[in-house]
């Protein structure tokens, strides 16, 4: 990737932060941490890597992306609003508002290009699962990506569906999970500690690579890499919760909590200042 | 006088009243299965370790690269197939009932109803007659607990015919599907010709005196009490295979005719049929109803015979439940 292309996608993630914290206090419900750390990722997802078409989002050639962990639906949103899916403007005015298509979490009925529903752990990567399966069945070349956390790998059917996925060889699966040691009730590793985790997925016969996940070279490098590994490919995103707004980072209360419109109007130049110094 | 007879629009099998024919219950899946397999490449079979007992082998040994043994996972297997039934594929994900609506309920919830994923859940060794696999196994609260969700539709056919007419109907039918079924021999009560319609309950035996909407194996001993109390008490007999959407016009012309309802199942008759006929009655036309199933209680290992009879799923129970309404309406 030249430096040009990156900085593109550097300005791209900021302004995605600020929209999506202007769509969080003005829902004033949702999740902030999460997303906030995850951007670099969707950015990277819908700029960089999928082979996708925002007009026409049922393209049968398109690769899949299943977000799994619903929660992290602002980011999903804003990226596609950015990529040209639906317009920014409605994503910031309704989100999670009555009768909206920005549902608190992601509903495949409710708008274009979501392929999934999710919202309760573990069942997107299972679905991610089927999907490649079925790819694999039509002899189909289009690839399957799919977003977990690190909370969300506490669920049994990540494991039956990682079991599966590493028994059954799916290399054109390539999932991600977002290791940024939160979770509602505090740090991952204090609720139920999910370490060795690079371990146990290689134990389940998956190819890990371990990335820094607001490096868009890492990340779109390890997915490039995933794709010539003939089995399926986990990428560890090691990321800060909140990142880009100081008062948020790695600050697990900020799981679940959208900003209030007075912190908002303290987060807004911060990230201003962040773009203008790129 | 006349003598007792089966309703002959419906081309039932006469000998169920002299010597049944029997066949097993979930035969009639394997071969609906394979039958539709053939009919479209569409057709996917996921399954839970279970393929041989659940009759999905026929399908695999035809089909391998249309089987997919997920192995002991019912979350992961609703999940996989939903992702496929994305891509346009049919799956059809069988189990036992215990496990599959047991044990992935939210997966069916989710990944299947609300994103109205063309999934097709087979429940197989529902009720009590798995018998001595105890109560652990018997699946008795499947029906109550998919019937509370949206988008999905429950089909509990009355015997062999009808489990592979309702297999290869659930094939052509775009949505959701809750199909279940026993694991024993089954009086074969239907025939190739007997009409089947998803949505549609049928008049197996007209009467007037008392209305019992049966389903499952139930539907025979619905009609065995009919024709042990004819000609003094006249039973309607409705087979409801389907249990959801409930076919309400059909069941309310009948009880305003009969003005007395049983229903029978071999399920909790919290929620199940029973729930959902007596939901449509005191809404629409209250009448003095009975319903007999398995009350409230957890089943116990035993012979499938035994169990029957200890749960009140009889002839018998039956007829005392009519003879109950029969006295609450004069």
């Amino acid at each position: 990737m030249t430096d040009a292309e990156i900085l593109k996608l550097k300005k791209i993630a900021v302004d995605c932060r600020i929209d999506m914290l202007k769509a969080l206090a003005n829902a004033q419900s949702g999740h902030s941490a999460g997303p906030l750390g995850s951007i670099e990722f969707f950015v990277a997802m819908y700029f960089s890597i999928l082979n996708h078409n925002p007009k026409n989002p049922a393209l049968p050639e398109r690769d899949r992306f299943v977000l799994s962990a619903g929660h992290y639906a602002p980011a999903l949103y804003v990226a596609m609003a950015h990529a040209g899916y639906f317009p920014v403007a409605e994503f910031i005015k309704t989100l999670r508002q009555f009768e909206t298509r920005f549902q608190g979490h992601p509903h495949n009925l409710a708008l274009p290009g979501i392929e999934t529903t999710s919202g309760p752990l573990g069942q997107g990567i299972s679905q991610a699962v089927g999907i490649a399966l079925a790819a694999k069945m039509d002899k189909k070349n289009h690839r399957v990506y799919c977003l977990t956390t690190d909370g969300e790998t506490q669920e049994g059917q990540v494991w039956e569906a990682l079991m599966f996925a590493g028994a059954k060889n799916l290399d054109n699966l390539t999932a991600f999970i977002d290791r940024n040691f939160i979770q509602i009730d505090g740090n991952t590793e204090d609720v139920l500690a999910l370490e060795p985790l690079a371990d146990k997925y290689r134990a389940f016969s998956w190819h890990v690579i371990e990335v820094d996940g607001h490096n868009f070279q890492q990340i779109i490098e390890a997915t490039e890499e995933s794709k010539s590994v003939h089995r399926p490919t986990m990428i560890i995103l090691h990321t800060i919760p909140g990142k880009g707004v100081k008062e948020i980072e790695n600050d697990y209360s900020w799981h679940g909590r959208p900003p209030t419109q007075d912190e908002l109007k303290k987060f807004l130049p911060e990230l201003e200042e962040i773009k203008n110094n790129l | 006088m006349n003598a007792f007879k089966l309703n002959p629009k419906m081309f039932l099998n006469q000998k169920i009243l002299t010597k049944p024919e029997m066949e097993l219950h979930r035969l009639g899946f394997g071969e609906g299965l394979l039958e539709a397999g053939k009919k479209d490449e569409a057709v996917v079979g996921l399954c839970c370790d279970l393929t041989g007992s659940t009759k999905m082998d026929l399908f695999a040994k035809e089909f391998p690269e249309r089987f997919v043994e997920v192995g002991i996972a019912e979350q992961n297997m609703i999940g996989i197939a939903s992702g496929m039934a994305l891509e346009g594929k049919i799956p059809f994900c069988a189990s036992y009932a215990v496990f599959n609506p047991g044990r992935n309920w939210d997966q069916i919830r989710v990944s299947v109803c609300y994103s109205k994923t063309n999934v097709k859940i087979v429940g197989a060794h529902a009720g009590i007659s798995v018998g001595k696999d105890g109560a652990t196994h018997q699946g008795l609260e499947d029906i109550a607990s998919i019937r509370v969700i949206p988008n999905i539709t429950i089909l509990a056919p009355a015997d062999y015919d009808e489990n592979k007419k309702a297999t290869l109907e659930s094939a052509k039918f775009v949505g959701p599907i809750y199909l279940r079924f026993g694991r024993e021999l089954v009086p074969k009560i239907t025939t190739s010709q007997t009409p089947f319609k998803i949505g549609k309950a049928q008049i197996f035996v007209e009467g007037v005196d008392v209305t019992v909407v049966a389903c499952g194996p139930l539907v025979y001993e619905a009609i065995k009490a009919a024709r042990i109390l004819y000609p003094k008490i006249k039973v309607e007999v409705i087979n409801s295979p389907t249990i959801k959407p409930l076919d309400s016009g059909t069941i309310l012309k009948s009880a305003k005719k009969t003005r007395a309802v049983v229903t029978a199942e071999e399920a909790q008759i919290i929620g199940g049929l029973g729930g959902a006929v007596a939901e449509c009655l005191s809404e629409n036309f209250p009448v003095p109803m009975r319903r007999v199933g398995v009350k409230d209680t957890f089943g116990e290992t035993g012979g499938p015979d035994d169990l029957i009879k200890k749960y009140g799923l009889k002839s018998a129970d039956i007829i005392k439940a009519i003879n109950e309404v029969i006295e609450l309406k004069k």
